[in-house]
């Protein structure tokens, strides 16, 4: 995960962002309040809204427009899959313009692919401009002071996931000893799966040193622990959940007056 | 050391102690009755098998619970079993890589005492007095993954240090570090032990290395009990030729390997011009390089870390491309195809230059060690009882034959290192490239690897290897390409 | 502690124990982000063929959702512990949507959602059974878990009877195929390398040495 700092050092402007200020533990519960409220309902004014306002944010966030826009490509790319199963395949209503087989293509899955397009966007942008920059050290130690989570498991859980980054050497090398062995003309999915296969090994194997080392490092012991690094909640925290509020309370608002909100299911 | 333990240095006692691991019929450890007296320095030796690592671990209290084994007999650390005095017991492991727990250095180093709940102000403190005893003089909040072997070994050192424990345990320290990191951390050692604060056990099989600084040597049986103890010069006298076979690395006894045959000179069969090399386009790490490698002999790529001599060694072998200049492979091994080796197909590759990676297991694919020796000569579409004759030879001729169904994964370390090798030969390469052949090893697997080298060489390959080690420049290294790093400021884009 | 401490082997089967060590966490969190590597590779991959298969063919898109699945099936089968198949499933998608991927946050609710119906597979068992069995029914399980919450999260609620069925379907035999019996090939496989020799499904696969 050290992969995300030093992305960070490309990406950040040279005042300190707002959004750092934001307990790390505070912008999980911002994302969830910025998703599951929207998931109750498929309609393109409340999504839009929310996208509008999100954007509206994101100079808080401390990254270079060019960033956001790397990061957000893999949802601007696939959001439209999610708007072509609806437009061919939801519950028929309004004037028909298509049928053919189970397709049917009427206003009503048009509107409904629209609005999930928009949803889709919605739904990925609050993880982009939030969570860019967090150190998971931050995270796990915001997730044992504040939350309360049982140490053993995040601590055992943050260090366990800190191998991402080694992997990457390896994943190079596994490729490489594999033309080296006469296997790198034909064969690209099993090769892939050798080699996954053999990262898994050595995934195990590191973990099961990297326990023994933290054991006798006296982790996951009985006693009381202690923290090097205090984390705490300040206003800046009080005030992000704030918006959160305000924005998902504009967005179902608005989309209740414009009279399009409708509950999934419907 | 950075303040001393509360408690003084530990005190070990073993009574008739023995550990099985679970699902294993022999025991680790048998019969085992041994006192380390408060403030000593031990040596650990023996055969491997002798249960040295188990030892150890089991004096961390980190063996693992009865699901784990069992265990005979009593161990105890100032009295009490290791498993209630984690805190005063300190470990550093052998991979370096897996010692490391958080991703900024202050934070790694604070781990054990904030597990200890030290008091947060006092935590700091001993984080900067650790890394000061260890000689790391890094800011706290420079990334742990971008250390090299030797600074991970101290930093782990560091943070066990911050513990101020009572006993402190070396599990082969120095086993994964080039020369440049053992000697770093063996002089961390050194610096720490004076004050004979901690008593201190270490497994080592690099004897000359840390000689010095030790009280005693304890050499455990492979049969059980303890073979020798006492003063290092008397153990050493004593049972030095056995534990010299056995593969500790006795100073003073002869390897026994013949001299290499002084070669005339010869052509060379693979050239480079003006070649710059480097994983990415954008950041070569050599430039200019004009070289050849000569046929039927021996060339050692040596030269400091950061220097490009695992590089340089990829791309001549065909794996890596170049970045500007060509390789160029002589007309006798090229044949009818072009002279780049990285044009050519990794089954043409095969039967022409062989690679032997640093790490065995990037190369293994298969689940037995018979079906491992026979991928390349699947993908050279030879027929099925030409393989099984060959692999069979090959089996017969490396001494891997008992291990023919074992699975590549589950080998010792000096058996995979066979086994790349191995492989490698089976398509009867006419060049071998060998990187770091020798990392890691013990005596014996050492000596019984440039004896295969040696007895390719007398049959006419050409083989190249990448080392930091001088015994591998003495034996195998009739010719020297010698890397320097590029400055800094010339390796812009 | 001087006499002997031999146990036999029915002891030492009842004091297996459900707790967790740190090792057991440990190598959860690395099972997830290995499996959340896995699982962005594949995104590649398979999402192209979700991308077109869902959105022309009436729930078809199912049958590559499988290898998402196998986190939940590795946790349980490798771990053996109560919460192991969660975590990991759930460990894996946080990790591949931090690295980024289409669906941010909701990859996660989703990861959530498939890791439980493994999750709950394995309680039923009593968390005693990781044969081939009952790996094929908790990488259906799985792919139930990811059916149910895709009713709400993507509104497939909306898209009639025909598009669900056969959407379940098709989770339901990728799950039992790509997550359970590959999962299950998987874990066997891991356990002759010996990586898994601090585990009670490593040491049942190997042979005594």
């Amino acid at each position: 995960m050290t992969s995300l700092t030093a992305a960070d050092r490309s990406t950040v402007l040279h005042h300190r962002p707002p959004l750092d200020r934001v307990n790390p533990v505070t912008k999980v519960l911002a994302v969830l309040i910025l998703s599951v409220p929207l998931l109750l309902t498929i309609d393109w004014v409340s999504a839009s809204t929310a996208v509008l306002l999100e954007v509206m944010l994101f100079p808080l966030s401390g990254l270079r427009f060019t960033a956001l826009l790397k990061r957000a490509l893999p949802v601007l790319v696939f959001a439209p899959i999610g708007g072509i199963s609806m437009l061919l395949y939801a519950k028929p209503g309004g004037t028909e313009y298509l049928s053919l087989g189970f397709v049917r293509v009427t206003d009503n899955s048009i509107e409904l692919a629209v609005a999930v397009t928009i949803r889709v966007l919605a739904l990925g942008l609050p993880t982009i401009l939030l969570f860019a920059r967090v150190d998971p050290t931050d995270l796990a130690d915001g997730l044992s002071q504040i939350t309360k989570l049982p140490s053993r498991f995040v601590l055992g859980i943050l260090a366990g996931a800190r191998m991402l980054g080694l992997f990457i050497d390896d994943w190079r090398s596994l490729a490489l000893a594999r033309r080296a062995r006469g296997l790198g003309d034909r064969g690209v999915v099993r090769r892939f799966a050798s080699m996954a296969f053999v990262l898994l090994v050595f995934a195990i194997r590191r973990g099961s040193k990297l326990a023994t080392a933290m054991e006798a490092r006296g982790f996951g012991a009985p006693n009381e622990r202690t923290w090097a690094r205090p984390s705490r909640l300040g206003r800046a925290d009080l005030v992000a959940v704030l918006v959160t509020i305000v924005i998902m309370a504009f967005a179902l608002s608005t989309a209740v007056l414009a009279g399009t909100f409708r509950v999934v299911g419907q | 050391m950075p303040g001393a333990a509360a408690t003084g240095p530990a005190r070990v006692v073993a009574r008739d102690w023995g550990w099985r691991h679970a699902g294993r019929k022999a025991w680790a450890v048998r019969d085992l009755d041994l006192v380390i007296e408060p403030g000593e320095r031990v040596l650990l030796l023996g055969a491997s098998g002798a249960g040295k690592s188990t030892l150890i671990h089991a004096l961390a209290g980190v063996l693992g619970g009865a699901d784990e084994g069992e265990s005979h007999g009593s161990l105890l650390v100032d009295g009490v079993p290791p498993e209630r005095a984690r805190g005063r017991i300190g470990l550093v492991l052998q991979d370096p890589d897996s010692q490391v727990i958080l991703s900024k250095v202050g934070d790694d180093v604070a781990f054990g005492c904030e597990n200890l709940g030290v008091e947060r102000e006092e935590i700091w403190r001993r984080v900067d007095a650790s890394l000061e005893a260890v000689g790391l003089d890094l800011p706290l909040d420079h990334s742990t993954s971008a250390l090299s072997g030797g600074q991970k070994q101290r930093l782990a050192l560091a943070g066990v240090l911050a513990m101020h424990p009572s006993l402190l345990l070396l599990d082969e320290p120095t086993a994964n570090l080039d020369p440049a990191g053992v000697a770093e951390v063996r002089d961390a050692v050194a610096r720490l032990v004076d004050d004979g604060s901690s008593t201190l056990v270490v497994i080592e099989h690099r004897v000359d290395v840390w000689r010095e600084l030790m009280t005693r040597v304890v050499v455990l049986d492979a049969d059980g009990g303890v073979l020798a103890d006492g003063p290092p010069d008397l153990v050493l006298d004593d049972v030095g030729q056995r534990l010299a076979d056995a593969g500790v690395w006795v100073p003073g006894i002869p390897l026994g390997l013949a001299p290499r045959p002084v070669s005339g000179p010869s052509a060379a069969v693979i050239t480079t011009d003006d070649l710059a090399i480097g994983r990415t386009r954008k950041q070569p790490v050599q430039e200019r390089l004009g070289l050849a490698v000569p046929e039927g002999a021996a060339t050692v790529i040596v030269g400091p870390n950061g220097a490009g001599k695992s590089t340089l060694a990829l791309t001549l072998a065909g794996l890596l491309p170049e970045i500007t200049g060509t390789v160029t492979a002589a007309p006798q091994l090229a044949g009818r195809l072009g002279s780049r080796p990285i044009r050519w197909k990794s089954t043409e590759l095969l039967t022409r230059i062989g690679t032997v990676f640093q790490d065995p297991e990037h190369q293994f694919v298969s689940s037995t060690v018979r079906n491992e020796l026979g991928v390349g000569l699947q993908a050279l579409r030879w027929s099925r009882t030409a393989i099984d004759e060959r692999v069979s030879e090959i089996l017969e001729a490396l001494g891997l034959g008992r291990l023919a169904e074992a699975n590549p994964f589950s080998l010792s370390g000096g058996q995979k290192r066979r086994l790349s090798v191995a492989t490698v030969l089976a398509a009867r390469p006419a060049v071998m490239v060998l990187d770091e052949p020798t990392f890691g090893q013990d005596r014996r697997t050492w000596l019984s690897l440039v004896r295969l080298l040696q007895h390719e060489l007398e049959r006419g390959a050409t083989i190249v290897s990448v080392t930091h080690d001088a015994g591998v420049v003495e034996h195998l290294g009739d010719h020297r390409i010698l890397l320097e790093p590029l400055e800094l400021g010339r390796r812009a884009a | 502690m001087s006499a002997s401490t031999k146990i036999s082997p029915s002891e030492r089967a009842a004091s297996r124990t459900l707790r967790w060590r740190v090792v057991d966490i440990v190598v959860v969190a690395v099972l997830g982000v290995a499996t959340g590597l896995i699982f962005w590779a594949w995104n590649t991959l398979g999402s192209l063929w979700y991308a077109g298969a869902s959105a022309v063919t009436p729930g078809f898109g199912g049958i590559a959702v499988g290898i998402w699945l196998l986190g939940g099936v590795l946790g349980g089968l490798i771990i053996r512990k109560p919460g192991a198949a969660l975590l990991v499933e759930t460990i894996g998608a946080i990790v591949s949507a931090l690295i980024g991927n289409a669906w941010g946050v909701t990859t996660v609710y989703s990861g959530l959602a498939q890791g439980l119906g493994a999750e709950l597979v394995f309680a039923a068992l009593a968390y005693k059974r990781f044969g081939l069995v009952p790996a094929i029914l908790a990488g259906a399980g799985a792919g139930a878990g990811a059916w149910l919450l895709e009713l709400v999260m993507s509104g497939n609620l909306e898209k009639g009877v025909e598009f669900n069925a056969i959407y379940l379907g098709s989770l339901l035999v990728s799950g039992a195929i790509l997550a359970g019996v590959v999962g299950w090939a998987l874990v066997r496989a891991l356990a002759s390398t010996g990586a898994l020799s601090r585990f009670a499904s490593g040491r049942d696969a190997r042979r005594e040495v």
